[in-house]
C-alpha cells in the first residue's frame, strides 16, 4: 500500500462514531462524558485485538459501515451482534460471513461489511492500535452536539478516511473469547437506586415505577431514553422543577409530564428536573443497547447491592479478557482457553463472595 | 445563612451529591466551592483515590467516583472528614472584565427588557455593566455559564417562544440569571448584548474561559471597538486575562 494507513469509508452506516470510554475531568465546565453507550462491548472488542481497554473504536448504531483497508494488514474485531462479513480483495464479488466476538486479519484492499445491528442498538468495531486521530480534552469520544472528538466531531460519511495508528498487525486474527459475553449478563428488571430526589414524588409514582412496564419511545439516542408508561407524579409540595444539580449516567429524570427519561452517555452535566432514581452501573451497558419499543421493568436495590453486582460483573469480564486465546482454527473452540477461563473464574470466586454460577461457560 | 448539615444523595453507585440547601444563595455556593477546593487539595496530596471528578452546581457538589475502587459508604465517611476542614467563607474565583457590546443589532431583546421593566435601555445597560456576576456553574452546553447577581428589576421569565438559533457569544438573561451562549444554539433567554471573544474552545487549556466561582463584569464597548476586538480575537491577537486579585475589594461575604 502507499500513504499512511487508514480505513476508507465506502458506506457510512446509520450513525457510526468514534468512541472511547469517555471524556472525564471536564464536567465542571459543562462538557458531557460521551464515550461508548455499551462500554463493556468496546472493552471486549479492544481486548480481542490486544488493545488497552480505553482505546477508541467505532460505535455502530442500527446499521453499519463498509470499510476498505488501506494498510498492510489490519487486525480487528466486532463486539456485538450484527450482520458481519469480509470481502477479500482477491475475490471482491464474495462477502464471506464473519463471526463477531473474535478477531480477524485483513489485508490491503479487503473490506469489512457490517449490516444491521441485531439484538440491540449498538455494536463496536475495534482495530488493533486504534485510530490516529487527535484527542480532544484527553479523549477521542465523539460528542456531536458540540462537534468535539472523533473524526471532526461527527459521524462517519462516505468518502471519509479514518487514519490508523498501525500499518501492520501483531495479532494473528484468530483470537476468541472463552465464552459468550452476554451469557452471564443480567436479564430481567433494570436495577435502580432511589435518589437523588426520590422524596419529590408521590407514593403512587413509586408504585408505578416498580410495578408497571415502560416502553422505550422513538425518542431514544445517545443522550437518553424517553420512556412511555404510567406518569410518575411529583409531590405537589416540591413541583416538577428543582434548582439544577449534578447528573450521572443512568439518572431517571422526570419532567412535568411525568414521563421518565433515562440519561445516557451524551447527557448534560447538570439539570433541573427531579431524578426519582438512578440505574445501577451494572445495568448501564444493557441500557445503552436498548432500541425504541424495548420493554422495561425496574427493581430497587441498595447501593451496597449495586456495588456487589458490579464487582461480580467485573470479575466475570476480567475473567473473559484473561481467557482470550488463539482459536485452533477459525470456528473451533479452544479447549485450553476454556480451561484457563474456568481456572480464572475459580480464583475470582475464591476472592469474591459470589454464589457459584452454572451458566458461565458452554 | 442556614448552616445546616449537608445531605448526601446517591446518584446510583457511581456518583454522590453533597447538598447544602435548596435555594440559590451565595453562602450555600461558598460551601460548595469550599468543599470542592478541600477535595481537590486532598486529591493533589494523593488522597481520596477513586474520585474521578467533582461538579459544582448552585447548592450542591456532585462527586463522580469509580465504584470498583471506592464504595459509597466509605466515600461519605471521607467526605465528612473533608467537610470538617473545608472553607465556607468566601468564593475567591478569578475576576474577569469582559468587553461587551449592547448595540441594538447585537442585543435584539434589549428594547423588550427595557419596556417590560419600565426602564430606559441605557439604564438596563448600566445595570448590566454595573453588576459583578458570579459564575455558579457551567452546563446546558460546554462552557455555558449560569451567572447570578442580575438586578431584580431586570428579572423576566423566559421567552414564550424559544429562538431556534441564538447567535454565539450572546449575553442573555432570564429569571435571576445571566448567561453567555458559547456557540449557536436554540435558547429561550432574552438577548441583551454580545461579547467579542470565545468562551469555549476545546483546543485551549482549560477549554472554558470561565469556571464556577469566577466573577464577571461586563465592560461596555461601542460597535467599532467590538468589531476590532472580534477581529483580534479571531486572529489570536486578543486574549482576555483575569484581573489581578485585589483582596480588599468585594471579597467580603455578601
Amino acid at each position: 500500500m502507499t500513504g499512511s494507513p487508514a480505513l476508507m469509508v465506502i458506506r457510512a452506516g446509520a450513525m457510526t462514531t468514534v468512541q472511547d470510554d469517555g471524556r472525564y475531568g471536564f464536567q465542571d465546565l459543562g462538557v458531557p462524558v460521551s464515550g461508548a453507550a455499551d462500554g463493556e462491548a468496546l472493552r471486549l472488542g479492544n481486548a480481542l485485538v490486544g488493545n488497552p481497554r480505553n482505546l477508541a473504536g467505532l460505535e455502530i448504531r442500527l446499521s453499519g459501515p463498509v470499510l476498505r483497508v488501506a494498510a498492510n494488514r489490519v487486525h480487528l474485531a466486532l463486539a456485538g451482534t450484527a450482520d458481519f462479513g469480509i470481502r477479500r480483495h482477491s475475490d471482491p464479488q464474495v462477502t464471506l460471513p464473519a463471526e463477531p466476538w473474535r478477531s480477524h486479519l485483513l489485508e490491503d484492499g479487503d473490506e469489512v461489511v457490517i449490516g444491521s445491528v441485531r439484538e440491540g442498538a449498538v455494536a463496536y468495531l475495534a482495530v488493533e492500535g486504534g485510530f490516529a486521530l487527535p484527542a480532544v480534552l484527553g479523549s477521542l469520544a465523539t460528542y456531536g452536539r458540540s462537534a468535539i472528538g472523533g473524526l471532526e466531531g461527527r459521524p462517519l460519511r462516505v468518502g471519509d478516511r479514518l487514519p490508523l495508528v498501525c500499518d501492520d498487525a501483531l495479532g494473528s486474527g484468530n483470537r476468541i473469547l472463552p465464552t459468550d459475553p452476554r451469557g452471564d449478563e443480567p436479564g430481567g428488571a433494570i436495577r435502580v437506586i432511589p435518589g437523588p430526589q426520590d422524596d419529590h414524588f408521590l407514593p403512587t409514582a413509586w408504585e408505578a415505577l416498580l410495578g408497571a412496564e415502560y416502553v422505550v419511545s422513538g425518542n431514544a439516542d445517545r443522550m437518553g431514553l424517553r420512556l412511555d408508561g404510567p406518569a410518575l407524579r411529583h409531590d405537589p409540595g416540591f413541583g416538577s422543577d428543582i434548582v439544577s444539580d449534578g447528573l450521572a449516567t443512568g439518572c431517571i429524570q422526570v419532567p412535568g409530564n411525568g414521563q421518565p427519561i433515562i440519561l445516557l452517555c451524551d447527557r448534560q452535566t447538570v439539570g433541573g428536573y427531579p431524578k426519582i432514581a438512578t440505574v445501577a452501573s451494572v445495568d448501564l451497558p444493557r441500557l445503552g443497547r436498548l432500541l425504541p419499543g424495548a420493554r422495561l421493568r425496574f427493581a430497587v436495590v441498595t447501593v451496597a447491592e449495586a456495588e456487589r453486582l458490579r464487582r461480580q460483573r467485573e470479575a466475570f469480564l476480567s475473567g473473559l479478557v484473561s481467557g482470550i486465546a488463539e482459536a485452533a482454527a477459525p470456528g473451533e473452540i479452544d479447549l485450553e482457553a476454556l480451561y484457563a477461563f474456568n481456572l480464572i473464574s475459580g480464583i475470582i470466586d475464591a476472592f469474591e463472595p459470589v454464589p457459584p454460577r452454572h451458566d458461565e461457560g458452554p | 445563612m442556614k448552616n445546616c448539615e449537608p445531605r448526601f444523595l446517591s446518584l446510583g453507585d457511581t456518583a454522590l451529591t453533597v447538598e447544602f440547601g435548596r435555594s440559590i444563595e451565595r453562602p450555600l455556593f461558598a460551601r460548595v466551592i469550599g468543599l470542592r477546593q478541600a477535595i481537590e487539595a486532598e486529591r493533589a496530596a494523593g488522597g481520596l483515590s477513586g474520585i474521578i471528578e467533582t461538579v459544582p452546581a448552585f447548592r450542591s457538589l456532585t462527586v463522580h467516583y469509580d465504584p470498583l475502587i471506592l464504595g459509597q459508604e466509605a466515600l461519605v465517611g471521607q467526605l465528612r472528614a473533608v467537610l470538617a476542614t473545608a472553607g465556607t467563607e468566601t468564593v475567591s474565583g478569578r475576576r474577569w472584565q469582559v468587553p461587551a457590546c449592547f448595540d441594538e443589532a447585537l442585543a435584539p431583546d434589549l428594547g423588550y427588557v427595557a419596556e417590560q421593566s419600565g426602564l430606559a435601555a441605557e439604564t438596563v445597560v448600566a445595570d448590566l455593566a454595573g453588576t459583578d456576576f458570579l459564575v455558579y456553574m457551567l452546563g446546558f452546553l460546554p462552557g455555558f455559564p449560569y451567572m447570578g447577581g442580575l438586578p431584580g428589576r431586570l428579572s423576566l421569565p423566559r421567552r414564550a417562544e424559544p429562538r431556534l438559533k441564538v447567535p454565539a457569544r450572546s449575553i442573555a438573561i432570564a429569571n435571576e440569571m445571566c448567561a453567555i451562549y458559547p456557540v449557536i444554539s436554540p435558547g429561550g433567554w432574552h438577548l441583551v448584548g454580545q461579547i467579542p471573544i470565545e468562551i469555549f474552545d476545546p483546543a485551549s487549556t482549560p477549554p472554558a474561559l470561565l469556571a464556577p466561582g469566577d466573577t464577571v463584569r461586563f465592560l461596555p464597548v461601542d460597535r467599532a471597538e467590538f468589531d476590532a476586538l472580534r477581529r483580534d480575537a479571531t486572529d489570536g491577537r486578543f486574549r482576555l486575562v483575569p484581573k489581578p486579585t485585589q483582596p480588599d475589594e468585594s471579597e467580603a461575604p455578601p
